[in-house]
């Protein structure tokens, strides 16, 4: 068994809102918005990194849970974005948190990457019992603040996101999971370079397709149908995606949960900071279904569905 | 109602534009598709041609111009 025990998040504090970033892309504050449904995002300072971003996201995380470092049996480092390709930011991260013999694993998949975390951590609890998923990523040193760059330099911002999954209990019950990759269009979204590259249009298509297709499949191999779910938690790519996914599943827009307009697409780690948020507001113990999906560069897909614990 | 027709039926439908671009514009340029459109017009080729788009077409560039979509609808129907 594996349970989601609680969450955490991160943003950097200085706020880039449109009307800053609209004359560097020679766009209106009004075109990004209709565009993409984000009104700002946050960018990190120039000391900090995927790292530390990552590693106050975990801390916050572990006090949520009333945790300490010392009992947690794996760390999963999801990123994209890392200043070092290898080593990546997971064994920073639990060094800074004083674990020097605690596994401590990067995925390094942008977008969907906190959600294979979160699946993989499922299917390893058992073995490792507590495991704390990480998202961290610094996107606003992978865009161009310019004319040329404009299609990614609107959407994307910095920030990170923890989920503490435990083998023994918690709020919720991981029941399943759904991944998928298909690296036959692995050039329409990618970061080479330093850079990220990104054919919009084509990700749209992509996206919109796999999405309702993981999320329905994975609700009907349980019996269940997007009417049972009481929330979507989905990776913060673009307003008017998540809408054309809850329109595609015939699923109310209320259910989806939403942050996108306050800190844009911070890549992985977005479904994190979003279930951060979305935890917060919980004012009763769960009572319905959960989805968890997100979509992004590989490609890479998939869906995860919790039930109340 | 030939499949040029058919294929500017759809398009004229789900972009709620009354236009007729010619048959190498670019209908992102033209202001007929942007991203989301491009979702729904894929989707009613299916419907309007019966056919199947898999993933693996699912480029932007496959179907940025008419004529472009008049091949594509060709290759698969034939």
């Amino acid at each position: 068994m594996a349970y989601l025990r609680t969450f955490g998040s991160y943003l950097p504090a200085r706020r880039v809102g449109n009307e800053e970033l609209a004359p560097l892309v020679d766009a209106t504050p009004e075109w990004i918005l209709s565009v993409s449904g984000i009104e700002e995002r946050r960018y990190a300072a120039e000391n900090e990194t995927v790292a530390s971003l990552g590693l106050a996201a975990a801390r916050e995380c572990l006090s949520n849970a009333g945790t300490t470092p010392d009992q947690l049996g794996l760390l999963l480092v999801s990123s994209g974005s890392s200043e070092r390709f290898s080593p990546g930011p997971a064994s920073q991260i639990a060094a800074a948190l004083g674990l020097h013999s605690t596994p401590a694993l990067d995925i390094a998949v942008p977008s969907a990457g906190s959600l294979i975390g979160l699946a993989l951590a499922a299917d390893l609890a058992p073995r490792f019992g507590k495991v704390l998923v990480i998202a961290a990523e610094i996107m606003s040193r992978r865009i161009e603040r310019t004319p040329a760059g404009r299609g990614t330099a609107i959407l994307f911002g910095d920030g990170a996101g923890a989920a503490l999954i435990d083998s023994q209990t918690g709020f919720a019950r991981i029941a399943d999971s759904l991944l998928a990759t298909d690296g036959s269009a692995a050039n329409i979204l990618k970061i080479e370079h330093d850079r990220i590259f990104m054919d919009g249009k084509s990700v749209i298509l992509q996206a919109y397709r796999k999405l309702p297709r993981a999320i329905g499949d994975l609700l009907a191999r349980n019996a269940l149908g997007p009417a049972d779910v009481g929330a979507f938690l989905l990776h913060q790519a673009n307003l008017n995606l998540i809408e054309k996914v809850a329109a595609g599943l015939k699923a109310a827009r209320e259910r989806f949960f939403v942050n996108i307009a306050r800190y844009g697409n911070t890549s992985s780690a977005s479904l994190l900071i979003a279930a951060a948020e979305w935890h917060r507001t919980l004012a009763a113990p769960l009572a319905a279904p959960v989805v968890f999906s997100a979509f992004g560069a590989g490609l890479n897909w998939g869906a995860l569905l919790a039930l109340p614990a | 109602m030939g499949q040029e027709a058919r294929i500017l039926k759809v398009l004229q439908r789900v972009s709620g534009k009354n236009l007729a671009p010619a048959a190498d514009e670019s209908l992102f340029a033209s202001g007929l598709l942007d991203s989301f459109a491009l979702t729904d017009f894929i989707a009613g080729l299916e419907e309007e041609f019966g056919v199947s788009i898999p993933d693996s077409d699912l480029s932007a560039r496959k179907f940025d111009t008419l004529r472009k979509v008049d091949s594509y609808i060709s290759a698969k129907s034939a």
